[in-house]
């Protein structure tokens, strides 16, 4: 790893003058899981550390008027003992739950796990964010693309955004807001992620001189995720669901589907919401709701077995609801 | 020259003090600059737990942090485990079902599954796997070391 600069401010005021107009100038440091590791591997370079995590504002979970506030530092593991979360959000608490282990989730933040970097093998390789060969073509396509997108990769970006809470924070129609030292700013999550047009370009609208500093989750949804994974636990998911629904009665007022790890960003399937709504959830309407959330799908040369996972995903975050049981 | 900082935190119940560089993850200040080389390094990024100590009350994998980043916490380190020359009962266990070849992922083993016993005595095997899933073994298989908790936990129950 390069030497650089360690600044460990305790306010957000301190922190944000702390960094810069460019990537690497500065960078922020949370819990580490991901920055370090790609700055081990000179994947990443950066010359100043920012360590966030003495900043008191930005920690702690809470509700007021209706909504559930994240701080940007709390842990995911925090995320998991909260009761409240548990009770109402039970997407967000089984996302988290997901997140590889113990060890990982004690230090690994929230803002961290939206902001991570993309897992893609060919990126962690050093092939860029694209994945490009020495010609320019990309070497997703025909390459080891197992683990890769099936949605939303016709913009160059083949990898699928990390993030387990992202696609639950989406459905649930989360805020995201961000600090620099000009001001603030709110981003729903659904704009938070975005598909990079080049190798300079990042997954999420956060800017270099910005610090997420917390989440708004409004109540009110029946909500659950559901994950396929190859191994119960220290695993990626191969493909989520993550839904919201708005009850009326029996019948579903609105609904938002939300598949993750199939797309370099989270992928709202609006043709499943639209399936759902107005009606009530039963055995064929869930069944429905599933098969159009992979409609249109466009898997690579190995990763055609995801587009029934994602479908069985929809199906069981779904039926979950519709069970009871979140 | 790059600079370096003046840490001071405690380990083991003792205060110390050590010179780093910001670059320098916990996991190297222990090993290099304390000398303390019982806690290990498998991978470097946070997939194989050899490295596992606590911090603050909570497990931790040490490459993943910064020695500069422990100042004024508590850490305990596979050193702290026993007391004196009597095993911990972990320890004992680990011993006796054979749960170790190597040896190399043993202290992240232990100090993860010490973490587990202390919070939830009576874990059942499932919970068990689910709380050293991020602790990865390449010699004895994860069987023993399974029992090894469990028959850990027998001890201590028995002790109470
Ligand atoms: C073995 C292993 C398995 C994993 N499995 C999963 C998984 O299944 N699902 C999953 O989602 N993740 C997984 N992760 C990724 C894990 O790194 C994240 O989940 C974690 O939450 C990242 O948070 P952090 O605080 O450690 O981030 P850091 O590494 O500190 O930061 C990550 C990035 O976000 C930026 N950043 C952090 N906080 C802020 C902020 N408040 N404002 C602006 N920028 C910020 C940093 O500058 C950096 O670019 C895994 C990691 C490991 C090592
Ligand atoms: S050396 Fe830290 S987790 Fe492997
Ligand atoms: S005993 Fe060798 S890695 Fe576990």
């Amino acid at each position: 790893m390069h030497a650089f600069e360690y600044a460990n401010p305790t306010t957000l005021k301190d922190a944000l003058a702390l960094l810069g107009n460019r990537w690497g100038d500065a960078d922020v440091l949370a819990g580490g899981t991901d920055i370090l590791s790609l700055m081990k591997d000179e994947v990443y370079v950066s010359k100043r550390l920012v360590n966030i995590k003495n900043i008191k504002e930005l920690g702690g979970i809470s509700m007021s008027r209706g909504a559930l506030r994240i701080g940007a530092g709390a842990t995911l593991e925090q995320l998991i003992e909260n009761a409240e979360i548990r009770k109402s959000f039970p997407s967000l608490a089984a996302a988290a739950r997901g997140v590889a282990s113990p060890q990982i989730r004690n230090i690994g933040t929230v803002g961290g796990d939206l902001c991570q970097r993309p897992r893609c093998w060919y990126y962690r390789g050093g092939n860029g964010l694209l994945a490009k060969g020495a010609n320019g073509r990309p070497l997703v396509p025909n390459g080891e693309n197992k683990y890769h997108a099936i949605f939303g990769h016709e913009g160059g970006a083949y990898f699928v955004s990390p993030s387990s809470l992202g696609p639950a924070l989406v459905a649930l129609d989360a805020k995201i807001k961000l600090a620099s030292a000009s001001g603030t700013r709110e981003v729903e999550a659904a704009k938070f992620f975005v598909a990079p047009a080049s190798d300079t370009a990042r997954e999420t609208a956060l800017l270099p001189n910005e610090i997420v500093t917390e989440i708004l989750v409004p109540a009110g949804m029946r909500n659950a995720t559901y994950e396929v994974r190859e191994k119960q636990a220290l695993d990626w998911p191969l493909a989520t669901a993550s839904v919201a629904l708005q009850m009326k009665g029996n019948s579903v007022a609105s609904a938002k589907v939300v598949l993750g790890h199939v797309a370099p960003t989270p992928w709202l399937a609006a043709a499943a919401g639209q399936a759902l709504s107005g009606k009530s959830l039963s055995d064929s309407t869930i069944a429905e709701a599933a098969d159009a959330a992979v409609q249109g799908a466009k898997p690579l040369s190995q990763n055609k077995y995801k587009v029934q996972l994602a479908r069985v995903a929809v199906k069981r975050a779904l039926t979950e609801i519709a069970r009871g049981r979140a | 020259m790059p600079t370096t900082v003046r840490v001071e935190c405690t380990i083991n119940d003792e205060t110390r003090e050590f010179l780093c560089e910001p670059r320098q993850s916990l996991l190297e200040c222990l090993r290099d600059v304390l000398g303390l080389t019982g806690t290990k390094e498998g991978c470097n990024d946070g997939n194989c737990g050899s490295c596992t100590v606590m911090m603050d009350g909570r497990i931790v994998p040490s490459c993943l942090v910064l020695g500069v980043e422990s100042q004024g916490s508590e850490i305990t380190t596979i050193e702290g485990v026993a007391r004196g020359s009597e095993l911990h009962p972990l320890q004992t266990a680990f011993l006796e079902s054979a749960a170790l070849q190597c040896g190399i992922c043993t202290p992240g083993f232990i100090v993860a599954a010490k973490a587990l016993l202390d919070r939830n005595p009576r874990p059942d095997e499932h919970e068990i796997r689910l709380w050293l899933a991020n602790n990865l073994c390449r010699c004895t298989g994860y069987d023993k070391i399974i029992r090894a908790v469990q028959q850990a936990a027998a001890t201590l129950q028995e002790a109470k």
